[in-house]
């Protein structure tokens, strides 16, 4: 039997102004899957993630988690939906006054009652878990990209969410890097129990983590394949064949 | 939650024991130089979870090895891994060997992630700060050190007027045309407010002392020669600090965040010739007008207020400014202007191009070209004014 549906999205368009970005997209993440969301530049991916994350109204159609309407509620009940998810935004998105440690501190001292010392360890222990232990006191601006994008990775698993949301986890990094946070995913996927939803362009991240994706096209503002990318590498849509193999195929 | 002595234990019928809200913790001894850590129940960070200090206690009577029991461990999160790791530090001070065998495959997986990459140690961080006269030096050494960087701006932008001169600077004329806009056109209606509300209390000041002596029709003069020689030009370089100097930083400080100033110097292209020059342009030339046209709002401020409140007639105030002025106050107002349009461009631009490689850079670097722009302004206003009084003009 299945994982029940942890995030459903259903019929969902998403547009500036005039100008649709995608349309009528509908699909399933089920809890403890690694949810990719694939596509070219420019159609649409980051989109999609601000309209499941709260950043941006969908023109049209619903998102919602546990079978709770996310635009559908009230403010107040949006943002105790939002304190389970955790997001890790592209280039970190760190806030540049505040150190790592403080980053990372801020949205436990928000909403725990944990003591300072506790936050501490944990904050110690989550940046010591994407590579950065020793790095607290470190302004964002004192880091390279990659570092800044773990540290987002490690501000957004703060609160243990039960849904990560990481856009482009492994553009920018090395391959080592990549690969280590590829496995940390994995392991909060089968430690912890998270469903993680990715935003990739990365072809070996998307072959080795991604159990269940969607596929978003530039040219028809839709979606043309689900389902797991290495089934889709193997028999899904030319398109979606040609994304996964460089062109090659 | 309860806590024991974990001291002195050295059979399993004495262990320690904490616990509270469906967490466990025990620690036995179960053999000379063993310790067996049982974890049981729910371990999750919404509960008071029990501190690894106090396996670290536990640690220093002659303890070799570490072994762990999870059979009963439910529900868990960061609040266990965090115990767990501190525990493992702490085993690793003692050199203690942690064995971690009898934990849960995953609480493995992750501690090892946790310690696969070593501590960075970083010597120094964290005091900064210092105190009063550490501060205070290095405020002192920050300025000593941004004199010359200060004077290296100014003899770059030189030179890109002596490329301007000989037809060789790289810059879009467009770029400057929308400079102008910016700073001069749209700049009007905030020139209007405060130079008519100025002018209003140039002649209310004046009048309240010259009706002493019954020369109330005199505030044409006070308002006149105020505003065109020294108020309006002071009050528009002002304004256009704040406005379009702290503009100008953000703008610049920007681009350096985003490495567009560094894909300039790649391509071998002046930033100062390609953003600076054309900034500083716009303000020499629209300043002035601004003044000029700050002057003359003020003065219709001091006719308003003259012929309503103080009854001196429009004909009369109109000859009186008519007299009061000459030509010599305006070119003192018109190079005042330009001065101080100067000043503030270069205030901006230098903070800009000086700005560091975050968000909170640009608005430091805005906040220091507004202060910048108003001090150079200030000490430019006075050496003038002097010089002006010298010169007899």
């Amino acid at each position: 039997m299945s994982a029940p549906a942890h995030i459903e999205v259903r019929d969902l368009s998403m547009a500036y102004g005039e100008f649709v970005v995608q349309r009528d997209l509908s699909f399933t993440v089920r809890k403890g899957d690694v949810f990719v969301i694939m596509g070219g530049n420019g159609c649409g991916k980051t989109t999609l993630m601000r309209a499941l994350v709260g950043l941006q109204r969908p023109a049209a159609g619903t998102v919602r988690y546990d079978g709770e309407d996310f635009w559908g509620v009230a403010q107040g009940d949006q943002e105790r939906m939002k304190r389970r998810l955790g997001i890790m935004f592209q280039g970190g998105a760190l806030w540049s006054s505040l150190t790592l440690a403080e980053n990372v501190a801020l949205p436990l001292a928000e909403y725990t009652n944990l003591p300072p010392k506790r936050i501490a360890e944990i904050v110690s222990f989550k940046l010591a878990l994407v590579g950065l232990a020793g790095f607290e006191d470190f302004y964002p601006s004192e880091l390279s990209g990659g570092m800044k994008k773990r540290a987002g990775l490690a501000r957004a698993m703060a609160l243990d969410p039960d849904i990560l949301i990481i856009d482009e986890p492994s553009s920018g990094l090395d391959p080592l890097t990549a690969r280590r946070l590829d496995d940390l995913i994995l392991e909060l996927r089968d430690s912890l129990g998270a469903t993680v939803v990715v935003i990739s362009h990365d072809l070996a991240s998307i072959l080795t983590i991604g159990s269940d994706s969607i596929y978003l096209d530039a040219d028809t503002h839709t979606m043309i394949q689900t389902g797991n990318p290495r089934e889709a590498l193997a028999s899904g849509d030319p398109k979606v064949r040609h994304f996964l193999t460089r062109g090659t195929a | 939650m309860t806590e024991g002595n974990p001291r002195g234990m050295t059979t399993a019928p004495e262990p320690f024991a904490a616990g509270g809200a469906g967490q466990k913790l025990e620690i036995h001894r179960v053999e000379e130089g063993c310790l067996r850590i049982v974890l049981a129940g729910r371990w999750c960070l919404d509960q008071a979870l029990p501190s690894h200090e106090v396996v670290e206690r536990a640690l220093e009577g002659g303890v070799r090895r570490l072994a762990f029991d999870a059979t009963g461990l439910g529900a868990w999160d960061s609040g266990l891994l965090t115990f767990l790791a501190g525990v493992i530090k702490a085993c690793n001070r003692c050199s203690v060997d942690a064995d971690q065998d009898g934990l849960p495959e995953g609480i493995r997986h992750l501690l090892a992630m946790a310690f696969a990459v070593p501590e960075q140690k970083v010597a120094g961080r964290g005091g900064e700060n210092g105190n009063l006269f550490v501060r205070v030096g290095k405020a002192a050494q920050d300025f000593v050190r941004g004199a010359p960087a200060m004077l290296r701006f100014l003899g770059e932008i030189t030179l890109s007027f002596l490329r301007l001169a000989t037809g060789r600077a790289r810059f879009r004329m467009s770029d400057m045309w929308l400079e102008i806009e910016q700073v001069g056109p749209r700049a009007l209606p905030i020139v209007s407010v405060i130079s008519f509300l100025v002018g209003l209390i140039l002649a209310y000041l004046g009048a309240d002392q010259l009706k002493l002596v019954g020369a109330q029709i005199f505030i044409a003069d006070l308002v006149a020669i105020g505003m065109v020689r020294e108020v309006g030009a002071l009050m528009t370089g002002i304004i256009i600090a704040g406005r379009t100097g702290a503009a100008f930083a953000a703008q610049l400080g920007t681009m350096q965040v985003n490495e567009e100033i560094d894909a300039f110097k790649t391509l071998g292209i002046s930033p100062v010739d390609f953003l600076v020059l054309p900034r500083i342009l716009a303000l020499m030339l629209m300043v002035p007008l601004l003044t000029l046209y700050s002057g003359f709002v003020g003065m219709f401020a001091g006719l308003v207020v003259s012929v309503t409140i103080f009854d001196i007639s429009l004909f009369e105030y109109y000859n009186e400014t008519l007299r009061a002025l000459e030509l010599k106050h305006f070119w003192v107002g018109l190079s005042k202007g330009s001065v101080y349009g100067a000043m503030v461009a270069f205030a901006g631009c230098l903070r800009g191009m000086q700005c560091g490689r975050s968000a909170e850079a640009v608005g430091e670097a805005a906040t220091s070209a507004v202060v910048t722009g108003i001090l150079l302004i200030t000490i430019a206003a006075s050496v003038m004014t002097i010089v002006y009084y010298q010169l007899d003009i």
